[in-house]
């Protein structure tokens, strides 16, 4: 097989013509290989004539070269001239300095006083775009309420399949390892005092009024509140949302009303479940770890669990789904057109609803203080 | 005041839009446009990328409220109307988007027939035929049970025209109709089309920068441009590839401007 010709480097002449000084390029320029070098005006120059001889292909490295030429003929206060090159490098050349001339990229960065003023009117912003999103939901509900018929029925129980059925492995796991975590945390304690039994009472109180709820609530958040809003920002992007608006069909009363009522049912009923695995959960360890039968720590139960702490998990475990429903709903539909815009509004919809969440518990806890529940 | 040279006297337009400021987020694209469009008119929107054709059809239809004007359909104010005024007035008038924009959880059936359920006292059952009637008028007959997602962009389109004209509306607006499609394709949603206005009456309103379709389908048309946010030409396209703006006729005859 014959030998494939190299082909010669990229070279540079320097050559002496009278007073002027000849610069020749030539061979073969890539922007991948490191330019020759070039050590600037020879002394006692007084010009420099660019040329080009057996140059062969060459890209963005030449004219870059040839404008760094340049630009040393400029410092030294000698004329470069350039009539020689080929009018295409040339006209290359000739935009490259004009590019150069530009001056730096603009910087886009704020100042930490703008950045400052700019996060504070966005969160005025974003609470007014929630108190907006809760009143048309609400608004949207009243006008449901009187013509039940247009309610999508069929979409709110696919969802309620989707965020409840399809969720309980999840949630089967996390409640039951909740309920571990509690009765070995407070054996530690409690056996300090003799008071084993009383294992029963802090997982299932715990489980009941906090745990249950809570812990379902952060499961949808980053399941089912995320799958929302990519969902709505991925509609969002296609057009779809624009198409019901033409229609003269609210997205909130065909998208977002069947997933929260979806929610807003299930919640509770996860959490009444998760409530009885995280019991399980404590039962086990009660058993394993503190040899309590199961039969003392049941009945132990019962006399610190009564039905308001259940009827006070599962009002908050409503309230918790209309928060991750709302959260993961409104997010997707503020969701920019774009596949970035989509994962930003889902990662901003579970952050949305942890903080609500944290926020609802808290008042929960004292309106439920209050009321003496 | 005299009509315009394309309605006839004491015509109502189908579509006029009266001094229209359309922006988005404190940004103005369009200034002061102003147009009517005649009944059973096919009327194209043209300019290059970025002039605001699209922000003008989303002002037309109510995506978007603009700043200042007004748009009315058959002499029915559209703009600053109540909320029942414009539920009516969005039963008028059908939009097929650029990517189609079906409901990706509905069938193609089911996203006809929704339109028919919003809007029409007719039976499940009905509003299936129905469907499937209009499904079968753009070609789709056999697809009614199809996912859009298990149909080519093409078959979108013409699904998202079905929809469109689900309602029967007297004004239909497309979206960039022939972006993404390949020629044939595109030549035959252009036929569907001509169809519709020559079948049904229906007015048309396409936004495009497509010259086959331009040329094949528009009676009329206005051609945006950037630099001046507003209409720099309007008439009939063989018109148009004379007038005296170079750059109007630079993008219809598809040469660089000078």
């Amino acid at each position: 097989m014959p030998d494939t010709p190299v082909p010669p480097a990229a070279a540079v002449r320097i050559e002496a013509e009278g007073d002027r000084c000849v610069v020749t390029v030539g061979g073969v320029w890539s922007i991948t290989a490191a330019p020759p070098v070039w050590l600037g005006p020879p002394p006692g120059a007084t010009g420099i004539a660019l040329r080009a001889a057996d140059l062969g292909r060459w890209d963005s490295s030449l004219p870059f070269f040839l404008a760094g030429v340049r630009r040393a003929c400029c410092a030294a206060g000698l004329p470069c001239d350039d009539a020689e090159l080929p009018p295409r490098l040339r006209d290359l050349l000739a935009q490259l300095e004009t590019v150069q001339a530009g001056g730096a990229p603009a910087d886009r960065t704020d100042s930490l006083l703008t950045a400052v003023g700019l996060a504070t009117r966005e969160v005025a912003v974003q609470a007014r775009a929630i108190l907006d999103f809760v009143g048309e939901c609400a608004l949207s509900a009243v006008r449901l309420a009187r013509s039940p018929r247009r309610f999508r029925w069929a979409d709110c129980a696919a969802e309620m399949q989707q965020c409840g059925a399809m969720a309980l492995p999840i949630v089967s796991l996390i409640s039951f390892l909740v309920g571990v975590t509690l009765a070995y945390t407070g054996a530690i304690v409690l056996r300090q005092f003799g008071g084993d039994i009383w294992i029963a009472d802090l997982v299932g109180l715990s489980m009941v009024r906090e745990m249950g709820a809570v812990m379902t609530a952060v499961v949808l958040a980053g399941r089912t509140g995320a799958a929302y809003a990519a969902t709505l920002g991925n509609m969002k992007a296609n057009e779809e949302i624009d198409a019901l608006a033409t229609l003269g069909i609210p997205p909130v009363q065909f998208l977002v009303l069947p997933r929260l009522l979806a929610l807003a049912v299930m919640m509770p009923v996860l959490a009444l479940y998760a409530n009885a695995l995280g019991i399980l959960g404590g039962l086990v360890v009660a058993y394993s770890l503190l040899a309590i039968p199961p039969t003392a720590f049941w009945v132990e139960l019962l006399t610190i669990v009564d039905l308001s702490d259940v009827a006070s998990g599962v009002i908050k475990a409503a309230a918790f789904g209309l928060i991750v429903g709302l959260a993961g709903c409104l997010r997707g539909l503020q969701a920019e057109r774009s596949a970035d815009g989509v994962g930003r509004a889902t990662t901003s919809a579970v952050v949305t609803a942890l903080l609500l969440l944290v926020i609802a518990d808290a008042l929960f806890a004292v309106l439920f203080n209050v009321l003496g529940i | 005041m005299d009509a315009p040279a394309h309605l006839s006297p004491g015509e109502i337009p189908a579509i006029a839009a009266e001094a229209l400021d359309c922006g988005y987020e404190g940004k103005l694209v369009l200034r002061d446009v102003t147009f009517s469009v005649a009944p059973g008119e096919i009327f194209f929107v043209i300019g290059g990328s970025g002039c605001g054709k699209s922000t003008l059809l989303r002002h037309l239809v109510g995506l978007h409220e603009p700043r200042r004007g007004r748009v009315s359909f058959h002499g029915q104010p559209f703009t600053a109307t109540d909320a029942a005024g414009r539920r009516e007035l969005l039963r008028t008038f059908g939009v097929l988007f650029q990517g189609g924009a079906l409901w990706s959880s509905l069938t193609l059936r089911e996203n006809v027939a929704l339109p028919l359920e919003e809007y029409t006292p007719l039976s499940r059952r009905e509003r299936g035929e129905l469907a499937a009637l209009k499904l079968a008028q753009v070609g789709l007959q056999g697809f009614e049970d199809y996912y859009p997602a298990e149909i080519s962009g093409g078959m979108r389109k013409r699904a998202g025209l079905a929809r469109a004209l689900a309602l029967d509306p007297a004004v239909v607006f497309f979206d960039e109709p022939s972006a993404g499609l390949d020629p044939v394709t595109s030549r035959s949603l252009d036929d569907l089309i001509r169809h519709v206005r020559d079948t049904f009456g229906t007015t048309i309103v396409v936004v495009s920068h497509e010259l086959a379709s331009i040329f094949a389908l528009a009676d009329r048309a206005v051609m945006l441009a950037r630099e001046e946010q507003g209409i720099i030409a309007a008439g009939p396209p063989a018109a148009l590839v004379d007038s005296p703006d170079p750059r109007v006729r630079a993008f219809l005859t598809r040469t660089a401007p000078a």
